[in-house]
């Protein structure tokens, strides 16, 4: 046991790589799920651990030195209290998408390939992880290539069902190539003036460069500056910010179930993680907010990502790109409590990255479900489902109404700190999108639930049964989990709260 | 390019002497210029070359795909392995003074030895099988033998769904 | 002119840049494309290798006694772009794998016929 006390931060990447390869080595005929399954399990358990530590230590970040050598010269892997939270959001999402990927897999990626699937998948979960606990720019860089080129071939394998996977991964492939480009381009600027990548190094020296700006002779203002916006650019990319958002819509509609059920619970939170990541404790945000005023940016992104996402997603007819464009809107959420700079604000984003990943991943398993039983998503294919794969259908309509931030809902704890982070702050606005923003998921969710309910099964459809247990029992967890954390809210928002006074530097 | 003799003769020659050159690089890796990156390549070239004069099915009989997959894997798995030993031994990841406890002059670069097997290990498979990739169903004829590089685009275009 | 001269190094990697960009938002020829992404980062590793360099100083491998103390160019720049270079022929190897899958499922690598045939399907 003092092994793994001692080296939880290196476990939790070292693990889920090792037994990727062992995957790609020995993952045939079945055994690459078992891999996975035990692998991500034991992952999630160690994440539970370090939250555990970080809740129970006070706000302190740990640090582990790769290789033993001192801080600014080697790689160190950072816990605190803001990326544990994200870090168990991360391996619980990758633990139960696991168990229930097994039959959908099965189905949708020919048996051969299924030892590389498996590895790409564990490949994956390394590189979300790994960017989460880093401390360093570099690696961040390299870590997220590794899960994005295995997020790019995980998709492509949803072309066995339809042929656009393939081309939803090339354009996620050339754009996410150029958003990770832009986030090197920009660290170069900050090494420029910093000479250092480690985060927390970069942050001190940037303190002595910002103290020179108030007088006379102000140094390396502009390249400061023009790193900031690149690193923001690239990192917006990732996140599918909304003006940057064109490749998810297919991306998540093309690929195999489990694929975007694990990519619109994982990846894009990451993504809004690293935007926490580099505006508070890289940058800080009295450089960012309150010297740039970029949070003006960022808002009115965010409200456009909030109505057009959900303007956009009332109009599809295929179920699984209605929830992706509803992601969309989802991230305005995340964007909008990041931008609003006060407690309430950053608990609101950190608790929706949790409780979206839950709603979201919930909603994906159920739709992948109904693709696993009648072979199509559109809102046609839903009629009547009601009936025939009844509780498939209720952990779909948690999540519906999760979206719309029901009350007793995960939604509407988050929406409440949202709304609450945007007052305090004077945005009347932002507020009022956030509302109309939740009439509009109430169309959106309505449309599916309408099928459902009230519509009717064609004459002579095929019969259909109720999902396999093992994808079921993965998505009631989730919806059930939707449902606690709506009610009891003390979890999430303890752990915010640490994490929110940790960025901001305040005590509780 | 089976045919042509002097592209046999020059490839014979040559492959020998690109092996021992691949391996001087990986064993300077820890120390000086090269490493298990350049090696891989190198070493990956010269069986590439084996393949473009000899046909990619030939070369496909001397290295199989079934050994260049295990090999990438095992590559990376050495790599970590060593992390992984001085985990075991109570050190931080990746901190070779484990592999040589009381001498860490002497463990860096035994570390770095092992790291860089791994790295050279990996590349080489890794390109292998790029190079098997682009030129799946081309084994009757060897590359260059017809105006079509990529045979593969062309078989199935038929079946477009 | 002087500071096209004076920085000439900064406008290559300029010039390396945009023309990977325009190549990549232009061209409609995946493979194309895929090259013109290549050329975009390869600006990157161009940008950081020229910001490593210390003028009058030398690699950090060889210790000459007799040279004095001597200036080294920054070599982590260097190890990090070995790095992105690995990242770069990755990315490449994905794209022009997806690129053959392409070709084998709609029949050609042109963005303007694969868009025409995906509008025609349902989504």
């Amino acid at each position: 046991m003092d092994f793994v006390h001692q080296h939880l931060p290196a476990l939790v990447v070292a693990l889920p790589l090792v037994t990727g390869l062992v995957t790609a080595m020995v993952g045939r005929r079945g055994a690459g799920w078992w891999i996975a399954m035990g692998s991500s399990a034991a992952v999630f358990a160690l994440c539970a651990q370090l939250l555990a530590n970080v809740a129970g230590g006070g706000s302190q970040s740990v640090t582990y030195l790769l290789g033993n050598w001192p801080i600014p010269y080697g790689i160190g892997l950072v816990v605190d209290p803001l990326n544990a939270a994200v870090l168990a959001t991360v391996a619980l999402i990758g633990c139960v998408v696991t168990l229930y990927a097994r039959r959908s897999m099965a189905q949708e990626v020919p048996e051969d390939r299924s030892h590389f699937f498996w590895a790409l998948w564990q490949f994956c979960q390394v590189g979300l992880l790994g960017i989460t606990i880093t401390g360093d720019a570099f690696n961040f860089y390299v870590l997220l290539e590794i899960s994005s080129l295995s997020t790019y071939t995980l998709i492509a394998m949803g072309k066995g069902r339809d042929r656009r996977a393939l081309t939803a991964a090339i354009n996620y492939l050339v754009i996410g190539s150029i958003g990770a480009c832009f986030y090197l381009l920009g660290v170069a600027y900050l090494y420029m003036v910093t000479g250092s990548l480690n985060m927390a190094d970069i942050h001190a020296r940037l303190q002595d460069i910002f103290a020179t700006w108030g007088t006379d002779a102000p140094v390396y203002r502009k390249t400061v500056i023009a790193g900031f916006a690149f690193i923001m650019v690239g990192l917006s990319l990732k996140l599918a910010l909304f003006p940057l958002h064109l490749w998810l819509p297919n991306a998540y509609t093309y690929a195999p179930a489990a694929v975007t059920a694990l990519l619109a619970s994982t990846a894009t939170k990451v993504g809004a993680y690293g935007f926490i990541r580099v505006i508070y404790t890289v940058v800080g945000p009295d450089f960012a907010w309150r010297y740039l005023h970029s949070d003006y940016i960022l808002m009115i992104c965010a409200m456009m990502a909030i109505l057009g996402g959900s303007l956009m997603a009332i109009r599809q007819v295929n179920v699984k790109k209605l929830l992706a464009y509803s992601s969309i809107g989802q991230i305005g959420y995340i964007a909008l409590g990041i931008a609003s700079d006060n407690v309430y604000g950053l608990q609101a984003a950190i608790i929706h990255i949790f409780n979206h990943a839950l709603t979201k991943g919930a909603m994906f398993m159920a739709v992948g479900c109904v693709l696993y039983r009648v072979g199509g998503v559109r809102l046609e294919h839903l009629r009547g489902l009601g009936r025939k794969m009844p509780l498939t259908m209720a952990a779909f309509t948690i999540g519906g109404l999760g979206l719309i931030g029901v009350p007793m809902t995960a939604g509407f704890v988050s929406k409440w700190y949202l709304v609450g982070g945007t007052l305090e702050r004077g945005w009347m606005g932002a507020a009022g999108v956030v509302l109309v923003g939740s009439v509009l998921a109430l169309v959106y969710t309505w449309r599916c639930i309408e099928s459902i309910y009230f519509g009717k099964r064609e004459e002579g459809a095929p019969e259909v049964r109720e999902a396999p247990l093992s994808m079921l029992v993965p998505t009631l967890l989730l919806a059930v989990a939707s449902l606690y954390f709506g009610m009891d809210s003390r979890l999430t928002s303890d752990i915010s709260a640490q994490a929110a006074h940790f960025l901001l530097g305040v005590r509780p | 390019m089976k045919n042509n003799p002097i592209m046999r003769v020059v490839a014979r020659w040559n492959i020998p002497f690109m092996f021992v050159f691949a391996v001087y690089v990986q064993v300077h890796g820890e120390i000086g210029p090269g490493g298990g990156f350049q090696a891989g390549v190198i070493m990956a070239a010269s069986f590439i070359l084996y393949g473009m004069v000899f046909g990619a099915a030939e070369m496909r009989r001397v290295v199989p795909r079934r050994l260049t997959d295990i090999l990438a894997a095992a590559g990376v798995l050495l790599y970590a392995g060593t992390g992984i030993y001085s985990m075991l031994m109570g050190y931080p990841f990746l901190d070779h003074v484990a592999i040589w406890p009381g001498n860490p002059g002497g463990a860096e670069p035994w570390g770095m030895v092992s790291v860089e097997w791994g790295v050279g290990i990996t590349v080489f498979a890794v390109m292998m099988t790029v190079f098997n990739e682009i030129t799946e169903g081309t084994d009757e004829a060897p590359l260059g033998t017809d105006t079509e590089m990529v045979p593969a685009l062309h078989q199935n275009k038929t079946e477009i769904n | 002119m002087q500071i096209v001269q004076d920085y000439y190094n900064y406008w290559i990697c300029i010039a390396l840049m945009m023309v990977g960009l325009y190549g990549v938002i232009a061209k409609t020829n995946l493979v194309k494309k895929a090259i013109s992404l290549g050329l975009f980062q390869t600006g990157i590793l161009v940008f950081y290798i020229t910001i490593a360099k210390i003028e009058g100083g030398t690699g950090p491998v060889t210790v000459s006694p007799l040279a004095g103390e001597p200036i080294y160019s920054n070599p982590l720049p260097h190890a990090l772009m070995l790095t992105a270079i690995v990242v770069g022929v990755s990315t490449l190897a994905v794209a022009m794998a997806l690129i053959i899958n392409i070709r084998e499922k709609y029949g050609t690598i042109d963005e303007h016929d694969i868009h025409r045939m995906e509008h025609e399907m349902q989504d």
